[in-house]
């Protein structure tokens, strides 16, 4: 579904992501995990079109992506949740909803999605009129990727969803992006949290500063002595 | 809740009408003396000007100070229009407004890029710029001004104007393209990965302050018979800005409101003209300490009451299902 093909990406004269390749195939989790600054937010910031890679492509369901603009990606169906989740502070739940319904025209379905959203965070519901800013991290964080999903996904790109959270918290988070998957969406998942993030990934690949050390299926790489020294304490 | 809503309008639209006839009414019998008449034009015209500068730097989170840049674009291409060129005052109004909005545009394409106080410094060069490029620019005039223009601006152009320019905004604002804007303000990351263009409505809203911006300079010279390029400096954009922050960013009622107190304290003051400015500054700082947040914070005051319900009926609806 989702394929990067070479990858460079600058900042200026940093040279970031160091060719990368990686390939989604649709319906599954996959998962790109590194330490800080490996640049697995550059690599989800050049997908969304936040950045432009250097060099190499994006294939997006075959069709070269990497010129298109943000809003065009996310019409789409391509949705970053960001990082740090990034809600609107100032609007109510229900508003920070609608502005994640904003390239989409029918109000039906919006009316629908935000049932759905609502059903599978109960929380929100409850919070409907709220400032989302005076909200707990791991409702913002529901909020975030409630709001992901108002956007009437295909393939959602997950930067590191347990930031910052309890790890009650995080398993929470977890089991809800396997269900998200579940109803059909793609995902591909950024994360610091190797541990989490392999045990719901269907494939995995290892950053490290800018270059794709590892790879293979995730049950595979959680069992991997490098890996478990390097990410997962032992 | 249409009509609560049709209904609320009704009384705004009453109200309004009241206080014009009022206004004018105590105006032709003479009630109001030559010196309030001024400084209700003037506040018509704080009005405008914050109204328009709280689009973009309050709700669209541009922070600019160059504002009266724009103001004078319209004062003076209006003037020129009809001095100059013999135009009827309606179409000078139009033309100064449609010039400084073309300048919006073309200055706010590459410096709505920058950010925060970058953003701040290149717009304060842009209405430098404005201002020295008038000062040196003989068929208006120059540094001695622009003189003769007739005064057609009264109570009743005021009135209509600053009518038009809130209710413009404020409609603009009430559409997606608000909860855009806002969403820029915001978060503009977040806003991108929505989909907002955000460059679009950056410039949208630098635009369209422009526009009113221009409207309410030419108001202005066709008050005042005669504009000079040091009218429109610094201070002037300070001055709109003041209102801005005092009447709360986000708040359009609370810029009308700003823009009238701060009208009102000034002819007050006018008793102490000696130190005016500094019993001025400290009432500021004043209000500043104990409101930090504007007289309205980002809230209005005519839907307040009516945004409660609507929340509520939210949470009712919610509960219910």
């Amino acid at each position: 579904m989702l394929e990067i093909k070479d990858m460079h990406v600058y900042y200026g004269a940093i040279h970031a992501i160091k060719g990368i390749s990686l390939t989604v195939p649709e319906g599954k989790i996959v998962t790109l995990i590194g330490a800080n600054g490996a640049g697995k937010s550059t690599t989800l910031k050049t997908i969304s079109g936040l950045l432009r890679p250097k060099e190499g492509d994006i294939l997006y369901n075959g069709e070269s992506i990497t010129h298109w603009s943000t809003r065009k990606i996310v019409e789409k169906g391509l949705v970053q949740v960001p990082e740090g989740r990034r809600i609107f502070a100032d609007m109510s739940v229900k508003e920070n909803l609608e502005m994640g319904a904003f390239l989409q025209k029918d109000k039906a379905w919006i009316k629908a999605t935000e049932a759905k959203v609502f059903e599978k965070f109960p929380r929100l519901k409850e919070r409907i009129g709220q400032l989302s800013g005076t909200m707990s991290g791991g409702e913002q964080q529901m909020l975030a990727i409630g709001r992901g999903m108002m956007a009437n996904p295909k393939m959602l790109l997950l930067d590191e969803p347990s930031m910052g959270l309890a790890p009650l918290l995080v398993k929470e988070i977890f089991s809800i992006i396997r269900e998200v998957n579940q109803s059909g969406i793609t995902i591909l998942l950024v994360e610091q949290n190797a541990n989490m993030a392999l045990s719901i990934a269907d494939y995995a690949y290892v950053l490290e500063t800018g270059k794709i050390t590892l790879e293979g299926p995730a049950q595979e790489l959680a069992a991997s002595e490098e890996v478990r020294k390097a990410y997962l304490g032992g | 809740m249409k009509r609560l809503l049709t209904r609320q309008n009704m009384i705004i639209t009453a109200a309004l009408l009241v206080v014009y006839i009022i206004v004018q009414v105590l105006l032709s019998t003479g009630i109001i003396s030559a010196f309030y008449e001024t400084n209700l034009i003037l506040g018509g015209i704080g009005i405008i000007m914050a109204v328009s500068l709280n689009l973009i730097t309050g709700f669209a989170g541009q922070f600019t100070l160059g504002h009266a840049g724009f103001m004078a674009i319209g004062a003076y291409f209006s003037a020129v229009m009809t001095v100059k060129w013999g135009m009827p005052f309606i179409l000078s109004l139009l033309g100064g407004a449609c010039l400084a909005a073309v300048m919006g545009f073309l200055i706010g394409l590459p410096t709505l890029r920058l950010k925060g106080d970058y953003l701040a410094i290149a717009t304060l060069g842009m209405g430098e710029v404005i201002r020295v490029v008038l000062l040196n620019t003989k068929y208006v005039g120059g540094a001695a001004g622009l003189f003769g223009i007739p005064r057609i601006t009264n109570w009743t152009w005021i009135f209509v104007c600053s009518v038009v320019t809130v209710l413009c905004i404020r409609n603009l604002l009430w559409s997606s393209y608000g909860r855009a804007c806002i969403s820029v303000r915001e978060d503009e990351v977040a806003a991108e990965i929505m989909g907002v263009d955000i460059t679009h409505y950056k410039v949208l809203a630098f635009v369209v302050g422009a526009f009113f911006a221009g409207l309410g300079g030419a108001l202005y010279s066709h008050y005042y018979y005669f504009i000079q390029p040091g009218g429109f400096g610094f201070m002037k954009s300070i001055e709109y800005l003041v209102m801005v922050v005092l009447g709360g960013m986000g708040s359009i009622t609370g810029s009308v409101m700003a823009a009238i107190v701060l009208t009102v304290i000034n002819v007050f003051l006018q008793q102490y003209s000696a130190i005016r400015m500094i019993l001025y500054a400290l009432l500021l700082i004043i209000i500043m300490i104990f409101r930090p947040e504007g007289l309205m914070g980002s809230k209005e005051f005519s839907t307040a009451m009516f945004r409660r319900f609507e929340r509520r009926d939210d949470r009712g609806s919610a509960g219910g299902q």
